[in-house]
């Protein structure tokens, strides 16, 4: 039992983690790099995405014997189209100020790569409690990468955090940030950040494994 | 006798990066005192914070990256200064350091440091401060104040992530109205007011708001390209074309577009074409292509001055024919020795093309020893050598 669940826990770190769809895989930018003006945007749109990726996960793990492999991509496309169906109607009852702001970014989730390529890559080759906590991974992995991004572009480009004011009246915005250009800016940065940190953490362990790098 | 081939260059100076660096440098600084003449206090510590952000940035990323060359090599300073002088003397100093970091972080580092660039890391720093604070970078203020070597214009001494005070109260405390904080482009641009060709030439006379003395810029500039540390052809193009496609539209509509001396003299042309278009990392080598990339930036700054809503195209020019530079030196690539049309007449085949590859020019600079080809063909061959051995 405790072997399932350390399995269950690692397949959802793997999209969380090692497999994060936003700094690791650099897939789905197209959101990331357009919706990610504030940090509210970022989450409700890393919500939705989550939402549709598990629920579709869901609906293809457990449809994955009837699928004809023919024409899975068009069988995962409807699948997938119902769910943001869904999420589209949802958050335009919830608030028609955020449906507004994230523009045809709700209705374009559908192809959102992340999505068909897990339901290929995975949901239609696991059983669905797997298929299912692997999509919850990834859709927060998702959401961080959103949310790390959509936070320093809305401080940076406003001086708030989730319409906040954090530096007083005087903040004088950074006007680039809040345009494309800043997205590509700091979508750069994070990457930069993590491959530092990936291999300065490689480093370390070659050295306590006493191994010598020729930088 | 063995015959060495290789290709031209044949005459070498013992010439090497930091060397030029050094003396952009030297050539710069009086025109950065004429600057601090004009500006006073706040323009000395622009150019000062501006220039340390960018050494600091270089230091950083030649330390933990795997760069060539270091702060030793002057390239940085230059950077610094060029992006202090084309920016507004009282720029918020905090935006300064942001700027120049953006410079040789984005500019330089991100393409593999000195010599990879693509585009002018001073101009990329300028175009980042530009979107990023759009209102301080229009805010210009004027020159010759009394008191300028005593206390600092209030908008330079902005708190960190802050905005600058406003500049109005202050200008009016000393008799002076918003017109005196516009450049003469902005002037002509949003006013229509019109100045003349001698005060802009020298930038010595009232309360203009404008950058270093054009004259000055150019006497530096004519050293650096008497000492051949920059070739003249491009400010000669760029001059050259921006004045004629001027002049060409001021003879056709002389009420609605202003004469030709001041679109030469005025703004940052004269500065972009000496120092910031002549950067060797990012300008064409063929002297053909030197001509053809100073005309486009004489053309493009004249068309986006005229028809665009900035006062100001000199920096989108230059970063565009930046861009186009390689596809120019691709164009333009010279014509060989005995391979000109004529001699091609005769032949079926065209001749081949000789790319100037880059390794190969930097080799030369770092006076690399060059691969030396051997001319074989006159040389006994070691089996014929040892046939005259054995029938002896």
């Amino acid at each position: 039992m405790s072997q399932a669940a350390t399995t269950t826990w690692e397949e959802f770190m793997e999209g969380v983690w090692r497999q994060n769809p936003v700094f690791v895989m650099v897939l789905g930018l197209c959101p990331t790099l357009a919706v990610t003006v504030s940090a509210v945007n970022a989450l409700s749109m890393g919500l939705a995405t989550t939402f549709v990726l598990t629920c579709s996960c869901l609906l293809v793990s457990l449809l994955r014997k009837l699928i004809p492999k023919e024409v899975r991509i068009a069988t995962y496309i409807v699948i997938i189209a119902t769910f943001v169906t869904v999420v589209d109607y949802l958050i335009q009852a919830i608030s028609l100020a955020l449906y507004d702001a994230l523009g045809a970014f709700i209705q374009l989730i559908v192809v959102n790569c992340i999505i068909l390529g897990r339901a290929e890559a995975h949901a239609s080759k696991h059983p669905p409690l797997t298929a299912v906590v692997n999509a919850l991974g990834m859709g927060v992995g998702f959401s961080i990468g959103l949310f790390a991004l959509g936070s320093v572009r809305e401080i940076l480009g406003a001086g708030k955090l989730f319409g906040f004011s954090l530096f007083g009246e005087h903040f004088q915005p950074w006007v680039v940030m809040v345009l494309p250009p800043g997205g590509f800016f700091v979508l750069g940065l994070w990457l930069l950040l993590f491959a530092a940190w990936g291999r300065w953490r490689q480093r370390r362990q070659g050295a306590a494994k006493g191994v010598t790098q020729h930088a | 006798m063995t015959i060495e081939i290789r290709s031209a260059p044949h005459i070498k100076a013992p010439r090497s990066v930091p060397t030029i660096m050094r003396h952009v440098v030297w050539s710069l600084v009086p025109v950065c005192a004429f600057f601090v003449y004009q500006y006073g206090l706040s323009a000395l510590a622009s150019l000062l914070v501006v220039t340390a952000s960018c050494l600091a940035t270089e230091r950083l990323f030649v330390r933990t990256g795997t760069q060539a060359g270091d702060i030793g090599d002057f390239s940085a300073v230059i950077t610094g200064l060029l992006l202090a002088l084309s920016l507004p003397p009282a720029f918020p100093l905090w935006m300064g350091a942001v700027a120049g970091f953006v410079a040789i972080a984005l500019g330089k580092a991100l393409t593999g440091g000195i010599g990879f660039n693509v585009f002018n890391p001073a101009l990329v720093g300028r175009a980042f401060a530009q979107a990023a604070f759009p209102q301080a970078i229009a805010t210009y203020s004027p020159s010759f104040l009394p008191g300028r070597f005593t206390e600092f214009v209030p908008s330079s001494l902005a708190w960190p992530l802050m905005q600058p005070a406003d500049l109005m109260p202050w200008l009016k405390e000393r008799q002076l109205d918003a017109l005196a904080a516009a450049t003469p482009l902005a002037k002509w641009k949003f006013e229509g007011v019109l100045a003349g060709a001698e005060e802009l030439l020298t930038s010595l006379s009232g309360h203009m708001a404008v950058g270093p003395s054009p004259l000055l810029i150019l006497l530096c500039g004519s050293y650096l390209a008497f000492r051949r540390f920059l070739d003249w052809r491009i400010p000669a193009a760029i001059l050259g074309s921006a004045g004629l496609t001027a002049w060409l539209l001021f003879a056709l509509s002389p009420e609605r577009f202003p004469n030709p001396f001041f679109m030469l003299f005025s703004g940052g042309l004269i500065l972009g074409a000496v120092y910031m278009a002549t950067d060797m990392a990012t300008s064409p080598v063929t002297p053909k292509g030197m001509w053809l990339y100073g005309a486009l930036i004489g053309l493009l700054t004249v068309i986006i001055r005229y028809y665009s809503g900035l006062p100001e195209g000199v920096m989108y020019a230059i970063l565009l024919a930046n861009a186009a530079t390689p596809l120019i030196e691709k164009v333009t690539q010279p014509t060989p020795f005995g391979k000109s049309a004529l001699a091609r007449l005769g032949q079926a085949k065209r001749g081949a093309s000789y790319p100037l590859h880059p390794g190969y020019i930097s080799r030369e600079e770092a006076h690399a020893v060059t691969p030396k080809k051997r001319f074989l063909r006159n040389k006994p061959k070691p089996e014929e050598r040892r046939k005259p051995e054995k029938s002896s």
